[in-house]
C-alpha cells in the first residue's frame, strides 16, 4: 500500500493513559487507524495492549488523552458507542450462538422483518451471502454454526461485523487457534476488507504473519508505545527486541539430548470418529512433538493417554505397567502430567489463588498430620516459583491476575511438583509473549536433559522443529509420519500434515 | 517514525492489579460475615422487644432445638453447594428415615437395631442421587427434585397416614434434654461436633480444597487428576445419611414418625448455606458463614413465634427476602465496585459476583413440629 499517512485516520488515540490504582498499564499513548492500512500492534502480554484495545473499543475508557474518530475527540461510553463509530473487534475465540444459524448469528438483534413482525428468511439469506460473497468465502448461511471451526466461526464474526458497517476491525490474536491454511483464507479477507477502505488492526504473537499482512506497526512495552513505523523498516530482530526491551539471544535453546528407557508405550490407540490406531513411544530424556494441523486429533490422543477423555481401543503402559484407560488418577499416579492447551478452561483454577493452584495436583503431600499444612503449601509454592522464576505479587493473589506467560509456569509448577516421569504440554507456548515463550522452551529443554520424557503437541512449526528429538505429523486422526530431528523439515512435516504421505524419506506408519 | 530506542531490560511484570482478586475476595467475606453478624445482633434486639422471653434460657434452649434438623440437612448441603451441585431432597431423606424408624418400631425392632438401618438406608437415597448425578451425568437439580417426590412417595409407602408415637423414653428424653445441666440442648452439641467435623473436612483437609476446585471449575480440577466423580458421590451419599440422622433426632425430639415430617425444610437449609456466603455457583464459601447464617434464621424463627399476633406465614417471607438479598447483595456490591474502579461515567457490562439461580426459593414451612 502507498503511505497513507496523511490522511485523517478512522480512529485515533491520542496520548491515552489508564492507571488501575498504582499500576500504569498505558501511559500516552497514541495510535492512529487509517483507510486501507493493516496496524500490527505488538507486545508481550502485560505490555497494555487490551487496554488499549479495551479504550478503542469503548469497554474502557482512558484516565486521559483522547479517543478520536474522523478527527474528532468522542467518548466511547459502551461497545454500543464504539460500534456505532464503526469499530468492531474480532477475538480470539469467537462468541456465536451455536445453535443458530450462520445467517441468523450475523444479523443477530437486525434480523429483516416482515409484517407482524415475522423474521424475513429470504432477505436475511441474501444478504448474509451478499456479505460473505463479498468476503470471497464459500459458507452455507444456512446451517448452523454448531460444527463449524474456529476460522469459519471468526469469518462469521467479520461477516457481523461488515453487516454494522464496521470501517475498523481489530483483531486480537485471530490466528491463535487457525491451521496454516485457515491463516491463509483469514488473511485473503483481511486483505479484501482492506482494499474496500476498512483500517485493520491486527494483534499477534506470530513474526511471521504480522509481516505478511501488516504494513506498519505499534510496538508497546509497559504501558508506553516505543516503536511506530513502516514494518519494512523494522527488521525481525529488531523488532523482537524492542517489544521486549533485550535481545532474546537464543530462541530454541536445544541440548544434546541423552535418551534412555522406554516412559510411554502407547499401542492402537482409537477414538471412534476421532483418532485411530496411534502408536507411540516416548523415551527418558527424549522430546516428541505431535504436529499436525489443528483438528487432526492430537489433543485427543494426549487426553485420551491422559484418561481425562475416553479412548475406545487401544492400550497406555507407563514404564512397563499397562494403565486403566479413562483414569486421570492413575495416570498421574503413574508419573503422568498433562499441561493442557486451554489454561484457562483446563490447567488453572482461575478464582483459586496461586499457591492453591501449583499445588492441586498433590494435595496428598501437603498434609502434616492428616490436615493441609498452609506452611508446606506456601514453601511448595515459593520453591517452585523460584524455579521457573514466576513474576508475581502475592502467593495468595488469584492466579487469573498473571500474564498469560506466568500462567503457564503456574500449571508448569503444578506438575512438576508431582516429579512426573513424563510430561505431556499441548501447546506449550500458545498466547505467550516471546519473552516467556523462550523460557518455557529453555525449561522444557533443561527438564527433558534431566531425564524427563516429554511429549508435546504443537502446531508451530519453528517450536516443533526446534525443540523436538522427533516428530510424529497426524491428519485426520492418523498417524501419518514419524521423523527423527534430522529428518524434519518444514516441508515434510507439511506434506504428511495435509495428507501427502507419499513425502520422500518420511517413514509412514500405519 | 519515533522510536524510543530500549536500553534497560525489561521490569518485573507483576500482576496488574494492585489489590489482588484473592485479597477482594477474603474482604468481600469478611464484610458479608460482619453484616450477619450485625443483622443477628439486630434480630435480638427485635427479639427482646418483641418479647421479655426472647433471650431466657429457655427460650434459646427451643429455640435452636427447634432448628437443629435445618441445621444439620445445612452442613452436607454446603458440600454439596460448593462443588455447584445441589439436594433438594434432604427433607424427604429426613421423612424417609422417620417413616422407617416408626414402621420398625412397630415391627418391634430394638432401637439398637433401627438406627444403623435408617442411617443405611439414607445412604442409599444419597447413592441413588450421586449415581444419577455423577454415572449418568444428569443435572442435579433435576435428579434431586425427582428423588424429592420419591422419597417422600417412599415414606407414605411404608407407614401410611399413621403416625407412631410410642418410642422408648430413654430416647426421647435424651433428644429432649440438655447437655450436662447446662441449656444446650443435646441435639445441639452433637451438631456442634458435626459442624466441627465439617469445619475441617472443609478447609483442612485434601477432599476440602478439592470440593473448592470442583465447585470453581470442574473441568480443571478433573485435568488436575482430582477424582471428581467419587468426590461427588461420596458427597451426595454423605447427605443422605447425614439427612436421616436428622429424621431420626426429629422423630425423637417430637416422639412421632411419620410421613409428612419436613416438608420444605430443604429450602431452609439452602437458604442457611447461600445466606451464608456459599456461591451457589460454586467455589466459594465456609462452614463458619453458614453458622452464622443459621444463628440469624433460627433468631428470627423465635422472634416470630414469640409474638402471637404475627402469622407463621411472615417467617417465610422473612426468610425469602434474606435469601434474595443474600443473593442480591454481593452483586451490588460488585457493581458498585465496578463502577467505582472505572470512575468516570458510562457504564459497562456488570459482573456479577453471585446471581440469582433458580435453585434459590424461599424459606421453609413454618415451624418444625410436624
Amino acid at each position: 500500500m502507498s503511505t497513507p499517512s496523511t490522511t485523517t485516520p478512522l480512529v485515533a488515540l491520542d496520548d491515552a493513559s489508564r492507571s488501575f490504582g498504582a499500576v500504569r498499564a498505558l501511559q500516552n499513548a497514541s495510535l492512529a487507524l487509517r483507510a486501507g492500512e493493516v496496524r500490527a500492534l505488538m507486545g508481550e502480554n502485560g505490555a497494555g495492549k487490551s487496554t488499549l484495545v479495551k479504550i478503542l473499543t469503548g469497554v474502557d475508557r482512558p484516565n486521559s488523552g483522547t479517543v478520536l474518530v474522523d478527527g474528532e475527540p468522542v467518548v466511547f461510553h459502551s461497545t454500543a458507542d464504539s460500534r456505532d463509530a464503526g469499530v468492531a473487534v474480532i477475538l480470539q475465540e469467537p462468541t456465536l450462538f451455536p445453535d443458530l444459524s450462520v445467517a441468523e448469528n450475523v444479523v443477530m438483534g437486525r434480523h429483516p422483518k416482515r409484517s407482524f413482525g415475522r423474521v424475513d428468511r429470504p432477505a436475511m439469506k441474501k444478504t448474509v451471502q451478499g456479505l460473505l460473497d463479498r468476503l470471497g468465502v464459500d459458507l452455507d448461511p444456512d446451517r448452523p454454526v454448531q460444527g463449524l471451526s474456529i476460522a469459519d466461526q471468526q469469518i462469521v464474526e467479520i461477516a457481523k461485523a461488515m453487516s454494522f458497517d464496521a470501517r475498523v476491525l481489530i483483531m486480537d490474536e485471530p490466528t491463535a487457534a487457525l491451521s496454516g491454511r485457515e491463516v491463509e483464507r483469514l488473511f485473503g479477507v483481511v486483505r479484501a476488507l482492506q482494499e474496500r477502505g476498512a483500517a485493520v488492526l491486527f494483534i499477534s504473537h506470530r513474526l511471521e504473519e504480522v509481516y505478511e499482512i501488516a504494513s506498519v506497526v505499534t510496538v508497546m512495552r509497559d504501558g508506553e508505545v516505543v516503536h511506530d513505523g513502516p514494518l519494512s523498516e523494522l527488521p525481525e530482530d529488531e523488532l523482537v527486541r524492542r517489544m521486549v526491551g533485550r535481545d532474546v539471544t537464543q530462541l530454541f535453546p536445544k541440548s544434546e539430548p541423552k535418551i534412555g528407557e522406554v516412559v510411554l508405550d502407547v499401542k492402537g490407540l482409537s477414538r471412534e470418529g476421532v483418532f485411530y490406531d496411534v502408536d507411540l513411544q516416548v523415551r527418558a530424556g527424549e522430546i516428541v512433538a505431535l504436529a499436525g494441523l489443528v483438528g487432526a486429533g492430537r489433543s485427543e490422543v494426549v487426553q485420551a493417554i491422559f484418561g481425562v477423555d475416553r479412548a475406545t481401543e487401544g492400550t497406555v503402559t507407563m514404564l512397563g505397567n499397562d494403565l486403566p484407560l479413562g483414569k486421570p488418577t492413575a495416570a498421574v499416579a503413574a508419573g503422568m502430567a498433562l499441561v493442557p492447551e486451554d489454561r484457562r478452561q483446563q490447567g488453572l483454577v482461575m478464582d483459586m489463588s496461586i499457591g492453591q493452584n501449583a499445588t492441586l495436583a498433590r494435595l496428598g503431600d501437603m498434609r502434616s498430620r492428616g490436615l493441609l499444612s498452609p506452611k508446606r503449601e506456601r514453601a511448595e509454592a515459593e520453591r517452585w516459583g523460584e524455579r521457573l522464576q514466576l513474576k508475581y505479587g502475592r502467593l495468595g493473589d488469584a492466579v487469573g491476575t498473571l500474564s498469560g506467560g506466568n500462567q503457564q509456569k503456574v500449571v508448569l509448577a503444578k506438575w512438576l511438583g508431582t516429579e512426573p516421569r513424563l510430561l505431556i504440554i499441548d501447546e506449550p507456548t500458545r498466547g505467550i509473549d516471546v519473552g516467556t515463550k523462550s523460557e518455557v522452551h529453555r525449561i522444557i529443554d533443561e527438564l527433558a536433559g534431566q531425564g524427563l520424557a516429554v511429549l508435546m503437541v504443537s502446531s508451530e512449526l519453528p517450536e516443533v522443529l526446534g525443540m523436538a528429538d522427533r516428530v510424529l505429523v497426524m491428519f485426520e486422526g492418523r498417524v501419518t509420519a514419524e521423523l527423527s530431528r534430522a529428518e524434519a523439515d518444514e516441508e515434510r512435516i507439511v506434506r504428511a500434515a495435509t495428507g501427502r504421505v507419499s513425502a520422500p524419506a518420511t517413514q509412514e506408519i500405519a | 517514525m519515533s522510536t524510543i530506542a530500549p536500553t534497560a531490560p525489561a521490569p518485573d511484570r507483576t500482576p496488574s492489579s494492585p489489590r489482588s482478586e484473592d485479597s477482594r475476595l477474603k474482604a468481600i467475606l469478611g464484610r458479608w460475615e460482619t453484616l450477619i453478624l450485625a443483622l443477628i445482633a439486630l434480630v435480638f434486639l427485635i427479639g427482646s422487644g418483641i418479647s421479655s422471653e426472647f433471650l431466657t434460657g429457655e427460650s434459646l434452649t427451643t429455640g435452636s432445638s427447634d432448628f437443629t434438623e435445618y441445621a444439620i440437612l445445612a452442613l452436607p448441603l454446603t458440600l454439596i453447594i460448593a462443588t455447584g451441585e445441589i439436594d433438594l431432597s434432604v427433607a424427604s431423606v429426613l421423612a424417609l428415615s422417620s417413616a422407617l424408624m416408626g414402621y420398625l418400631w412397630n415391627q418391634g425392632l430394638p432401637m439398637e437395631g433401627i438406627i444403623p438401618i435408617c442411617l443405611v438406608a439414607g445412604a442409599l437415597c444419597g447413592l441413588l442421587n450421586g449415581w444419577l448425578v455423577t454415572g449418568l451425568g444428569l443435572p442435579s437439580l433435576a435428579v434431586t427434585i425427582g428423588t424429592l417426590a420419591l422419597f417422600r412417595g417412599l415414606a407414605f409407602v411404608i407407614l401410611g397416614d399413621e403416625s407412631v408415637t410410642s418410642f422408648p423414653t430413654g430416647y426421647t428424653d435424651w433428644a429432649f434434654g440438655n447437655f450436662a445441666g447446662t441449656v444446650v440442648p443435646n441435639t445441639i452439641v452433637l451438631f456442634l461436633v458435626l459442624a466441627a467435623v465439617f469445619a475441617v473436612v472443609l478447609h483442612r483437609t485434601p477432599f476440602g480444597r478439592a470440593i473448592f476446585a470442583i465447585g470453581a471449575n470442574r473441568e480443571a480440577a478433573r485435568f488436575s487428576g482430582l477424582r471428581v466423580n467419587r468426590i461427588q458421590l461420596r458427597l451426595f451419599i454423605l447427605s443422605g445419611v447425614i439427612a436421616a440422622l436428622a429424621g431420626i433426632l426429629l422423630t425423637l425430639r417430637n416422639s412421632t414418625a411419620a410421613g409428612n415430617v419436613g416438608e420444605g425444610f430443604e429450602l431452609t437449609a439452602i437458604a442457611a448455606v447461600v445466606l451464608g456466603g456459599v456461591s451457589i455457583f460454586g467455589g466459594t464459601g465456609t462452614i463458619g458463614g453458614v453458622l452464622l447464617a443459621l444463628i440469624l434464621l433460627g433468631g428470627i424463627q423465635k422472634a416470630l413465634n414469640l409474638d402471637p399476633d404475627i402469622s407463621t406465614y411472615w417467617v417465610n417471607i422473612v426468610f425469602g427476602i434474606l435469601l434474595i438479598g443474600s443473593v442480591l447483595g454481593p452483586n451490588l456490591a460488585a457493581r458498585v465496585r465496578e463502577a467505582r474502579r472505572i470512575n468516570s461515567r458510562g457504564t459497562r457490562p456488570p459482573r456479577p459476583g453471585r446471581s440469582a439461580a433458580p435453585q434459590s426459593g424461599p424459606g421453609g414451612e413454618g415451624n418444625s413440629n410436624a
